[in-house]
């Protein structure tokens, strides 16, 4: 028997954390099968991006098949290739017209760092513009590592916080 | 087969192909900066029919400092042709060959953004592989590669 | 973001904003727009659904290649080279390297020679394959993509048994290639053309006589040879005027000479020519690829021309001699030492013709490189082939046209 001070309001359950929880869960699971991509594609890395969403490596078991080549549709921004300051406003515009969730990868050693392209014309990482969920490396990467990345891109959303209403609502 | 074409293509340009030469395979004419359309309306007399390439060469220790070349082929002969000619930094200034060429526009709009060569003639030297607000001229030897000129600002982190 | 508080600058100045008629409308079309294959911007007036003038605007894939050449060597630069025209990356590599052998006065080996060639021809299969299936899918017709998708994978797999990568190769070296033919690898070459043959008759009986492609490609974006030799245009689009020019057949160069093909013509030069001079021209490819599979058979040799001014000398060599030593670290420090002045050498790319023009000092790194490059020229004949057409028919002109950024922008 201790003499702690028991308070007189209850106990908390848990039980408001425990749904939300599972709530994020469920919400989860629907948006990481469901990423509708916006190929934002300029460069060799298109190539790979056409072979991944093709057979024999397909990007329609992942649910990430359809592209919709309109940012309002959209909810994965895809940067496939070089993305040199001429393009940076457009990309910039792409992205600030998605809406919320969003999520970018950066498709490729030029989108992740500027590659090999370290001069005047490219923007050195599209992490300098935008926020970018997942890097995928490679010159261009081979399928293999363009379906890790959607795969750690979907245990990223799965293990999100899922608000349904925002601070900005 | 090719000299017996060069020797025709020497002896119809007469006098303003005096000191050409063939260096691999390819006949090289050197002009004076004025000389340059009358030698290209003789070239295109002569069969060169496709305008294939201008762009320049810059020599910054020497004076004139830009030399501007040209490629033409004959799709008739088969043979190519080169022209060169040397321009000064101050007045870096040739012909237009966008009345002959249509190929011309863009080709010299490219020359235009990388070197700063003027074509007298063309009215379009808009950027075309670079962007409205870029200062200078990148393909100078005295443009440091890594200079970005960034049209959107960076995130906070990036200098 | 607010979206009204979004103040970007505009990269371009159009060549026109004011239509010439009240009930004219400009739009603007790309760069980021799937049909403009994301790097072309077009700035069209549109009278109802038509086409009057339009302002096509590349340079949204320039990456500076030039100025990265001024510095690296000469063999460092055979990966920027490949990534000019990516969809057939072998073809660039090897007119690079030919320039500058040609510059050094390097004779390449006969194995050699039948080697480049035959992955010349290869490489340009993947392009016109990789072209045609992106035309066909912007048409709807997405089970034509997939089956030369499928085809070019086994493609890309295969290259890379041999090169160790899929898209970008750097295979070429100066001299030479980097490693001769594994095991094995003709076998499956034959396998693969046998598999060519079946998916492409597919394509062509799905396509060739359809109602649907016909109406939307005959007479659509049609270009005479007169506009198309005095707009530079040479290569695929040039045939499909009528013109049967072909750097292989006019200044014939590696192993072109040799080999028994035809250069297929189109009758009109409009988009259907232009996917039927492309699917001809990969016949002939996989022609001349089982021609020089019997003469590889019977020249064997070595892969790199013994100079020591460009090959690198074998590694137990330099492990166990001083001189292999210095030779090796001098040509991967400073580079090999490629003799002063200048020269223009084209091959006949994918798109046309392309060449590089190398001005050298007598050192191991360029002093410049300029690529000479087909779809650059075709973007400039552009709204020669839009002008007066739907706006639904940019897509297939435009596909046709096969602008490779790459190679476009540089």
């Amino acid at each position: 028997m201790n003499d702690k001070v028991i308070p007189i309001r209850s106990e908390p359950t848990g039980a408001f954390e425990y749904i939300s929880t599972k709530k994020d869960e469920l919400v989860g699971w629907a948006r990481k099968f469901s990423l509708f991509p916006y190929p934002f594609v300029t460069a060799c890395c298109a190539m790979e991006f056409m072979a991944v969403s093709s057979t024999p490596y397909d990007t329609d078991r992942f649910g990430a098949a359809l592209p919709r080549f309109s940012p309002r549709q959209s909810d994965l921004l895809m940067v496939v290739g070089t993305i040199n300051h001429k393009q940076a406003p457009i990309l910039l515009k792409v992205y600030e017209q998605m809406c919320e969730p969003k999520w970018v990868m950066a498709f490729g050693a030029c989108a992740t760092s500027g590659g090999f392209y370290q001069n005047y014309a490219t923007v050195l990482g599209i992490d300098r513009i935008i926020p970018v969920d997942v890097y995928i490396p490679g010159c261009p990467p081979r399928p293999e590592m363009v379906i890790d990345g959607i795969m750690k891109l979907q245990d990223k959303i799965a293990r999100e916080q899922h608000f349904i209403l925002t601070k900005g609502f | 087969m090719s000299d017996e074409v060069f020797d025709r293509v020497r002896s119809a340009l007469g006098n303003l192909a005096q000191d050409a030469a063939v260096s691999h395979g390819v006949l090289v004419v050197n002009a004076a900066p004025a000389d340059v359309l009358p030698l290209v309306r003789g070239l295109e007399a002569a069969g060169f029919d496709m305008f294939l390439d201008v762009t320049a060469v810059d020599w910054p220790g020497q004076s004139p400092r830009f030399e501007v070349v040209w490629h033409f082929y004959s799709t008739g002969s088969k043979v190519r042709v080169r022209v060169k000619t040397r321009v000064t930094e101050d007045q870096p200034e040739v012909d237009s060959l966008l009345a002959l060429y249509g190929s011309a526009a863009f080709m010299e709009r490219e020359c235009h953004e990388m070197y700063g060569i003027r074509f007298r003639g063309n009215d379009d030297l808009r950027p075309l592989l670079l962007y409205e607000g870029f200062v200078g001229h990148p393909l100078r030897k005295d443009y440091a590669k890594e200079q970005e000129q960034p049209l959107v600002p960076y995130r906070e982190g990036f200098q | 973001m607010d979206m009204r508080e979004l103040r970007l600058p505009n990269p371009i100045r159009p060549a026109f904003d004011k239509p010439t008629a009240d009930e004219h409308v400009i739009v603007n079309i790309g760069p980021s727009h799937p049909a403009t294959h994301g790097t072309i911007q077009i700035v069209a007036e549109l009278d109802g659904e038509r086409i009057i003038r339009s302002d096509v605007h590349c340079g949204y894939l320039h990456r500076g290649f030039e100025k990265e050449c001024e510095s690296h060597t000469w063999h460092n630069l055979i990966p920027y080279v490949d990534r000019l025209n990516y969809c057939s990356a072998l073809i660039n590599d090897f007119a690079y390297c030919a320039a500058v052998e040609e510059l050094m006065g390097v004779e390449i080996t006969p194995r050699t020679k039948y080697l480049r060639t035959l992955l010349s021809e290869y490489s340009r299969i993947a392009d016109h394959m990789t072209c045609i299936a992106a035309g066909l899918m912007e048409l709807g017709a997405m089970t034509a993509f997939l089956y030369l998708v499928s085809i070019r994978d086994w493609i890309y797999e295969h290259i890379a048994q041999l090169t160790g990568a899929r898209v970008t190769y750097s295979f070429g070296r100066i001299g030479g290639l980097a490693r001769d033919l594994p095991d094995g690898w003709i076998d499956r070459l034959d396998w693969i053309l046998g598999q060519y043959d079946d998916f492409v008759g597919r394509v062509h009986g799905l396509v060739d006589r359809n109602r649907i492609f016909i109406d939307r490609m005959r007479n659509v974006g049609v270009i005479s040879t007169a506009d198309a030799i005095n707009y530079g245009i040479t290569g695929p689009m040039l045939r499909s005027t009528g013109a049967p020019r072909d750097l292989r057949k006019d200044t014939p160069y590696l192993a072109y000479a040799e080999l028994d093909f035809e250069v297929p013509v189109g009758i009109k030069g409009d988009n259907y020519d232009r996917y039927f001079v492309r699917m001809r021209e990969m016949d002939e490819s996989v022609h001349m690829i089982r021609q020089l599979v019997d003469i590889l058979a019977k020249t064997p040799g070595p892969i790199n021309v013994d100079d020591r001014r460009c090959s690198f000398p074998e590694k137990e060599h330099v492990y166990t001699e001083i001189e292999s030593l210095i030779n090796h670290f001098k040509l991967v420090m400073d580079g090999p030492k490629v003799p002063a002045g200048e020269v223009y050498l084209a091959h006949e790319g994918a798109n046309g013709e392309l060449g590089f023009y190398i001005v050298s000092t007598g050192e191991g790194v360029p002093y410049k490189v300029h690529v000479r490059s087909p779809s650059f020229v075709a973007m400039g004949a552009a709204s020669k082939m839009l002008d007066g057409y739907q706006l639904a028919d940019l897509i297939p002109t435009f596909g046709s046209i096969n602008m490779i950024g790459g190679e476009c922008d540089r």
